[in-house]
C-alpha cells in the first residue's frame, strides 16, 4: 500500500506555473471596438431621425402584427411545408432509376433556381392576364372539337375565375414554395446520398421495399443533412417574405411597416422596426432548428457538436433575444 | 403463427424435393468486368455451407444474387424450389415485380461484414422494423419475439441501446437478431466476423453455431478456417468467379486438389 502510495506521488511533479503568453493584439482590438459601439450607441441614442418613441408606438399597432402573424409568419410555415414535401417528391424523382422522372425533376430545379425570386412573384402575381378562368376537365377540348366537326366543344367540370384562386396570398405562396421546393430538392438528393448505401441493402435483405426503406430507413439518416441548410432555408424564406410586396400582398410584415412610414413621412424608424421584427423572428428560429437538429442526432452522439455549431451561428448573426434588446 | 417462442428452423419442406439454395451456372457482370463466370451450388435444408476465397473473388457478388440484390446476367438459383427473381412460363423468363421480389427475400436472411443496422433506431427497434413494416406483425408480439431474439443472442440487457453504444460483436449479434426476426429459411453470412476486433469474433461465432445446432440452413462466407472445419456440412472454394473445389471441409482444407485452393489455404492457415 505505501509503496504504491510513493510511487503515485514521485509520478505527480509540481503544477507548471508558466507566464501566459501576452496577447497586445487583443487589447487594441477591443479598445477599437469599444470606440466603435460607443460611437453606434451615440449615434442610436442623440441621432433624432430614429424617433424611439415614434418606432415603438407604431411597431406593435394592429395591422402591422397582423401582417406579421397572418403575413410573415404563417406565409413561411406555409411555403416551407409546401417546399420541403415538394422538394423531397423532386429529389426522389431525381434520383430515380425512371430516366424520364430524372429529366423533369432536372429540368424543374433548373427553371426555379435560375429565375430570381423577386421576378418569380411579380410573374405569378401578374399570371391572371395569362387566363382569366381556370377549368378543369378535358385537355384541348376546343381543339379535338374541331378535329371531329364541332364547333366550341366545351368538356369543363368546373372553373374558376383566376382573381379568386390566385388571390395575392396564393399567388405568392406558390412562388414562394415552388422556388422553395427547387433548393430543397437538392438539399434533401445531397442529404439522401449521404446515407452509407449498406443501409438501402440491408433494408431490401429484409424485405422492406424501396418507399420502406426511403420512408424509415434513409429519410430519417439524411436528416441529419437536411436539418441544418433547411434551418438556414426557413430563415431565408422568413426574410424573403418581404418580397412579396412585388407580388402584392399587403397583408405582410414589411408591406405594413413601409405603408406606416410613407403614410407618416417616417420612413426610416419603421424600416429599423423592420430589422428589429426580423431579428426578433430569425433569432425564435435559431432556438427551433438547435432542437431538431439534436433530435435527428440521437444515436451519434453529435449533439454536442450540433450545440457548439448553433452557438457560434446565433453569436456571428447577433441573433440572440438579448441582442434585440440592447440594440434598441 | 400464435407461437411466441423463437421459430426453430420452419419444417424443411425442401428437404424431400430438392436442395434449400440452388444455383446453376450464374453469370453476372459489372459492365465488362465478369465477376461470377458460372457458379454451381447445392446446399440441402439444415446445412452449413461455407465458402472460401481470395479477395475480389465474387464471393459477395454471389450472396447478393441469391437474394436478388444483384441481378444476375445468365444462369439460375432457386431458394426452397422457388425461381428468385423471375418466372418462369412456356418457356420465357419474366422479371417479378418488386413486390414480390420482396417477398422472396423475406424468407432470406443476410448478415453484412459491416453489419449495417439502422443506426438511429435501438437494438430492439432494429430488430422489430422488418416485423413489424413488413410482416405487419402485431407490435406487442413483435416487441415480444424481438426481446427473446436479443436474449438468445446475449444482448438481453442491450435492447434500448444504439448501435453506436454497442461493440463490433454486439453489434453484429444484433444484426444476426434482426435477420432472424424475419424467420428465414436460409441465412446468408459474408464474412460476418471480418471486421471484428479478434477478441470479439468468438462471440459473434458461438451465436452462429448455435443457429447451425439449431438446423438453420447457412451459407458462410468467412476466412474462419476453425468455424469451417468444425461447424461446415459443406465447403466451398471460389476464385475468379467460379467454384474451384468443393467437399466436406475437413478433407478439402488437409487435402486440397487444386493448385490455387492450395496456395490460398497456405496463407489463412
Ligand atoms: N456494384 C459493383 N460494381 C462494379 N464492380 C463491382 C461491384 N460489386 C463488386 N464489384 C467487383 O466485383 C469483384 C468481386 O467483388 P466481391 O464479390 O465483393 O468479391 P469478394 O466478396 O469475394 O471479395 C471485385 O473486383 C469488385 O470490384
Ligand atoms: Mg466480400
Amino acid at each position: 500500500m505505501t509503496a504504491e502510495k510513493t510511487a503515485t506521488e514521485r509520478a505527480r511533479p509540481e503544477p507548471i506555473k508558466a507566464v501566459p503568453v501576452r496577447h497586445p493584439g487583443r487589447w487594441v482590438t477591443v479598445a477599437v471596438l469599444a470606440v466603435l459601439a460607443a460611437m453606434f450607441l451615440h449615434v442610436l441614442l442623440t441621432n433624432d431621425a430614429f424617433q424611439w418613441s415614434f418606432m415603438i408606438d407604431h411597431m406593435f399597432r394592429p395591422p402591422i402584427i397582423d401582417g406579421l402573424v397572418r403575413g410573415t409568419v404563417l406565409m413561411t410555415i406555409s411555403a416551407m411545408l409546401i417546399g420541403v414535401a415538394l422538394g423531397v417528391v423532386v429529389a426522389v424523382m431525381r434520383l430515380s432509376p425512371n430516366p424520364i422522372l430524372r429529366g423533369v425533376a432536372w429540368l424543374y430545379t433548373w427553371f426555379f433556381r435560375a429565375v430570381p425570386r423577386l421576378v418569380l412573384l411579380a410573374v405569378f402575381g401578374n399570371i391572371g392576364i395569362l387566363w382569366s378562368r381556370i377549368e378543369f376537365g378535358v385537355p384541348f377540348d376546343t381543339h379535338l372539337g374541331r378535329l371531329f366537326g364541332i364547333d366550341n366543344l366545351e368538356l369543363r367540370l368546373f372553373g374558376f375565375d383566376s382573381r379568386d384562386l390566385l388571390t395575392g396570398f396564393m399567388a405568392g405562396l406558390l412562388g414562394l414554395a415552388l422556388s422553395e421546393a427547387a433548393y430543397m430538392a437538392e438539399i434533401v438528393r445531397a442529404g439522401i446520398q449521404s446515407v452509407d448505401p449498406g443501409q438501402t441493402e440491408a433494408a431490401g435483405a429484409l424485405g422492406m421495399t424501396r418507399g420502406q426503406t426511403l420512408r424509415r430507413v434513409v429519410l430519417p439518416q439524411a436528416m441529419r443533412v437536411i436539418i441544418p441548410p433547411t434551418g438556414n432555408e426557413t430563415i431565408a424564406m422568413l426574410k424573403d417574405t418581404s418580397l412579396l410586396m412585388y407580388v402584392p400582398v399587403s397583408m405582410e410584415l414589411f408591406f405594413q411597416l413601409d405603408a406606416v412610414g410613407k403614410r407618416t413621412f417616417q420612413i426610416f424608424p419603421m424600416y429599423v422596426a423592420a430589422c428589429l421584427w426580423y431579428l426578433l423572428l430569425t433569432s425564435v428560429l435559431l432556438v427551433g432548428q438547435y432542437f431538431l437538429e439534436r433530435h435527428y442526432g440521437k444515436g451519434y452522439g453529435r449533439s454536442e457538436r450540433a450545440r457548439f455549431r448553433l452557438r457560434n451561428v446565433t453569436a456571428e448573426s447577433g441573433g440572440a433575444p438579448g441582442g434585440t434588446e440592447t440594440a434598441r | 403463427m400464435t407461437e411466441a417462442t423463437i421459430p426453430a428452423q420452419a419444417a424443411p419442406s425442401a428437404a424431400e424435393s430438392g436442395p434449400m439454395v440452388r444455383a446453376e451456372n450464374v453469370h453476372k457482370s459489372f459492365g465488362h468486368l465478369e465477376v461470377l463466370r458460372g457458379v454451381d451450388l447445392e446446399v440441402r435444408a439444415g446445412e452449413v455451407c461455407c465458402v472460401l476465397g481470395p479477395s475480389g473473388s465474387g464471393k459477395s457478388t454471389f450472396l447478393r444474387c441469391i437474394n436478388h440484390l444483384e441481378k444476375i446476367n445468365a444462369g439460375r438459383i432457386w431458394v426452397d424450389g422457388e425461381l428468385v427473381g423471375y418466372r418462369e412460363r412456356g418457356g420465357k423468363l419474366y422479371e417479378l415485380r418488386e413486390k414480390e421480389v420482396v417477398a422472396q427475400r423475406r424468407s432470406i436472411g443476410m448478415v453484412f461484414q459491416r453489419f449495417n443496422l439502422f443506426p438511429h433506431m435501438t437494438a430492439l427497434e432494429n430488430v422489430i422494423e422488418a416485423p413489424l413494416r413488413v410482416r405487419r406483425e402485431p407490435a406487442a408480439v413483435a416487441r415480444q419475439r424481438g426481446i427473446e431474439l436479443l436474449d438468445r443472442v446475449g444482448l438481453a440487457s442491450k435492447l434500448n441501446a444504439y448501435p453506436g453504444q454497442l461493440s463490433g460483436g454486439q453489434q453484429q449479434r444484433v444484426a444476426i437478431a434482426r435477420a432472424l426476426a424475419m424467420q428465414p429459411k436460409v441465412m446468408l453470412f459474408d464474412e460476418p466476423t471480418s471486421a471484428l476486433d479478434p477478441e470479439l469474433v468468438g462471440e459473434v461465432l458461438d451465436v452462429m453455431k448455435d443457429l447451425a445446432r439449431d438446423g438453420m440452413t447457412m451459407i458462410v462466407v468467412t476466412h474462419e478456417i476453425g468455424f469451417a472445419r468444425e461447424v461446415g456440412d459443406s465447403l466451398v472454394f471460389m476464385d475468379g468467379g467460379v467454384v474451384v473445389e468443393s467437399g466436406p471441409p475437413r478433407e478439402v482444407i488437409a487435402n486440397p486438389r487444386h493448385e490455387r485452393t492450395q496456395a490460398f489455404l497456405a496463407k489463412v492457415l
